[in-house]
């Protein structure tokens, strides 16, 4: 098949050998089939090991691959390299620290990602709640019901968003989109009892109440997810327990 | 060196490894759980499987249906006892996995819902759109931050295991960041690495299954189990190999040659009238035999045949296929939903692994090791689809009580030899990192193995072409020491763990080419073309691969029957 030769140009950065970034191109011959991955890809087998990179699925599931494309944050495995022309360039996700070259340090995120309670917080201990369960063990839940939360369980942690947003580029403590969302998925599931103290998280340092409605998230996310949706409805929720809180006597958590 | 001591050390943050420290840490709320991964759990390849998780859900059907299915599946090389205990356990695993959050689909009465899949008797896997992996991952990764007695090593590489006094006792990990290597310690390590599907060219694999685990045990003297039995899945995608999911088949697709007939009906393969839902195996060889009988179609990238879902209908496809639209427009330029996807048999599952009994519990005591990594064996000479999700939940826990069982009965060991040991491994690695004396390229000899695995051992093999194979990874062993490496740097060095990795992929692959080469019958998805029926006389035991200077020695295994005898296997 033929190919066509473009210059990528990769952001270069080792902490133990340089001061700043730095830029460095490569010629490659791309076929047509290619994504951008492909690319950095052959750059790293053919014409320069040291090239430092993540990736593993290749199919938009995994959530490894995701770098600044041209100056947007792409998910490189699903993005069509014939979508840019003859020079293309390839940065780390930006809003995050760099590890080394291509690649990115997650411990915040990580951090945001755990603080929100990401699993169904019951108030009562498994074995104390199985009335709730049906014969075979598990809750029910309609279709409906599932319809709610399952677009906001859809996240890979690709953590584009946090590249397109501008709040988490100014506020490095802004929980962000993804973590925002995934503590709404759960409020939003009706197998969990534990929205009253997500809101209250949600109020917490890194408020929701910090997102200034730029949508650059949504239009980032690779899968759909529509986290500024979710970070919407979260703030909303969150002010609603909040009143309540002032005149209602608070209910117990749920436990961890 | 940094020392850090656990109870019980997990490699591998997949749905087996997360399964066992769930339940390890909830079982032992005063234990501490080490979860190390070469990647961030939620990269783990379970996050690929699309169909669904097998488990008796439904009035009409039984435990003892299950085992039968899955014993037939196997072709009788599936040891019965493992078996019975695995459909045993599925549905509360399954039913553990739903209370813990993930977005299964539902039927109408707001129980779970279950679809058709090949070899299976009746629809008894549980599903999540075909997202259930993804799922499933996400749902056990975000489950497992309640504990924090799980203690998570993200991107440290695994290199050796520690042995002392004939029980293995940690592991030395090289943290992939700052380019040190950790000794890690616990009374007990579990294996969850996921399998080795990158030593072949074409393959559903991620890059990161390059058999780590079962290098790591073979190297420490365990034997690997039916190493031969590579699952070849009928439908990747031509040239990505990308999987589309046997759940288009259990929402009704049909599979087409040339001529637009379903040739799993017009012709004999031996599925009956399961047609499409007929065993992985078998459709993988009527797909050859098709294209080699002229009706296949030509493409940039080799033959295949079509995938058809065109009568589904866009409101199914969106519902129940959604992701098989997305991966078929993405990566092919086909719309399902107008369009037959193009496809091919793509390697996909080893149903061998680290041999393990049924606690998970390897020869080497304080070893175990669960899900694809480990050869229980449950899958035998082939594997049931959506059988493996649900053997990460019942096997991974079962490793994590056995093993902690185990902990608590053993003792620290030797700390200063056991340092010791990750000291001489640390410096081995050291030795390697920016090798310039070397004069092999990695990326070279990875396409040599891939090459050589595919025209040796796959879907249709030859003695001859299998002697060779076993030759040439013999060879590309001794090569794989002599590597070259351009990068010298400590930090985040991907070329180093490449080449950690290719070492363990000629391991791996040299057992599997050598046991494919021993066992001259055709069983399950071992189809030999000078040897083509099943020779329950000779060779009704599991094959067993031991660690020998001069490459793999084979031993035997009796297989566990029970109630189900060996029968001709036909649908």
């Amino acid at each position: 098949m033929s190919t066509t030769e473009k210059t990528i140009v990769i952001s270069r950065f080792d902490p133990d050998k340089d001061e700043a970034p730095y830029t460095q191109e490569y010629q490659v011959p791309c076929d047509p089939s290619w994504k951008v991955l492909d690319a950095v890809n052959f750059i790293k087998d053919e014409l320069d090991a040291t090239v430092s990179h993540r990736w593993s699925c290749r199919m938009a599931v995994c959530g490894s691959c995701g770098m600044m494309v041209n100056g947007e944050p792409k998910l490189t495995c699903k993005t069509a390299l014939d979508e840019y022309g003859d020079r293309v360039e390839i940065e780390p996700l930006a809003n995050f620290p760099v590890v080394r070259d291509l690649v990115v340090e997650l411990d915040g995120f990580m951090h945001k990602f755990e603080s929100v309670k990401p699993w169904i917080k019951r108030v009562k201990e498994r074995a104390e709640d199985m009335e709730n369960f049906n014969e075979k063990g598990t809750y029910s839940q309609s279709a409906e019901e599932l319809g709610r939360f399952k677009q906001f369980s859809m996240c890979i942690n690709c953590m584009l968003c946090y590249a397109a947003c501008p709040v988490v580029a100014n506020e490095p403590e802004f929980l962000g989109p993804a973590a925002i969302a995934l503590g709404h998925r759960y409020n939003l599931d009706t197998r969990d009892e534990g929205t009253e103290e997500r809101h209250e998280i949600f109020r917490g340092e890194g408020t929701v109440f910090s997102c200034s409605y730029a949508n650059e998230c949504s239009e980032v996310c690779p899968k759909g997810v529509d986290p500024a949706a979710a970070v919407n409805q979260a703030k909303f929720g969150a002010v609603i327990d909040w009143a309540k809180g002032l005149v209602l006597p608070r209910a117990p958590h749920a436990a961890d | 060196m940094d020392v850090s001591r656990h109870d019980i050390v997990i490699v591998g943050g997949g749905g087996a490894g997360l399964r066992a420290a769930i339940e390890a840490a909830q079982n032992n709320p005063g234990a501490s759980i080490a979860l190390v991964s070469k990647v961030y759990p939620m990269r783990s390849h379970t996050v690929s499987a699309e169909g669904g998780a097998a488990a008796v859900a439904r009035d009409d059907d039984n435990l003892e249906l299950h085992g039968f299915d899955t014993v037939k599946g196997s072709d009788f090389l599936g040891d019965q006892d493992a078996i019975q205990y695995f459909v045993q356990e599925a549905p509360k695993e399954l039913a553990l996995l739903e209370n813990w959050g993930c977005p299964f689909s539902r039927n109408e009465d707001g129980t779970v819902a279950t679809r058709a899949f090949g070899g299976m008797t009746t629809k008894r896997t549980w599903y999540a759109a075909d997202k259930i992996g993804f799922h499933m991952l996400h749902t056990l990764f975000q489950h497992s931050m309640r504990f924090k007695n799980i203690v998570r090593y993200d991107e440290y590489f695994v290199s050796k295991l520690l042995v002392d006094d004939g029980v293995c006792r940690g592991v030395a990990a090289l943290d992939i960041r700052t380019g040190e290597y950790h000794t890690i310690l616990g009374r007990g390590v579990i294996l969850t690495t996921g399998g080795g599907g990158k030593i072949f060219p074409f393959t559903t694999n991620g890059t990161i299954k390059t058999g780590d685990g079962m290098a790591l045990a073979y190297r420490a003297g365990v034997p690997l189990k039916d190493m031969e039995f590579v699952q070849y899945h009928p439908t990747g995608l031509p040239g990505t190999g990308i999987l589309i999911t046997e759940a288009t088949r259990g929402e009704g697709g049909f599979l087409r040659n040339n001529q637009g007939e379903r040739f799993l009906v017009e012709y004999d393969y031996g599925v009956g009238n399961k047609a499409e839902l007929g065993p992985r195996d078998m459709i993988s060889r009527a797909i050859v035999q098709e294209i080699e009988a002229g009706r296949g179609f030509k493409g940039p990238y080799g033959e295949y045949v079509q995938l058809d879902l065109t009568h589904l209908g866009e409101d199914k496809i969106d519902s129940r296929l959604p992701f098989v639209r997305l991966l078929a427009k993405t990566y092919v330029g086909v719309d399902p939903v107008h369009e037959p996807i193009p496809i091919r048999p793509v390697v996909h599952y080893m149903m061998g692994g680290v041999d393990t009994d049924i606690n998970g519990a390897t020869e080497l005591p304080g070893l175990y090791a669960a899900g694809e990594t480990a050869c229980v064996s449950i899958n035998g000479a082939n594997r049931l689809g959506s059988n493996s999700l649900t053997e990460c939940l019942v096997f991974g826990a079962a490793a994590a009580n056995h093993a902690m069982d185990f902990s608590k009965g053993s003792s620290d060991g030797n700390e200063a030899a056991l340092t010791a040991q990750a000291e001489e491994e640390a410096a081995r690695v050291d030795e390697l990192r920016g090798r310039k004396k070397g004069g092999e390229k990695i990326s070279a000899i990875r396409r040599e193995l891939n090459n050589v695995m595919e025209s040796a051992c796959g879907v249709y093999r030859e003695q001859e072409s299998m002697q060779h194979g076993v030759g040439a990874v013999a060879q590309l062993r001794s090569r794989v020491a002599d590597l070259r490496l351009e990068d010298d740097s400590k930090v985040f060095n991907t070329e180093l763990i490449t080449a950690l990795e290719l070492a363990n992929m000629v391991e791996v692959a040299e057992t599997l080419a050598v046991s494919a080469a021993h066992r001259k019958e055709s069983r399950g998805a071992h189809t030999c073309k000078d040897f083509t029926t099943r020779n329950d006389d000779d060779y009704l035991y599991h094959t067993m691969a031991y660690h020998d200077a001069a490459g793999p020695r084979l031993g035997k295994k009796d297989v566990v029957l029970g109630k189900w005898v060996p029968e001709e296997r036909k649908y």
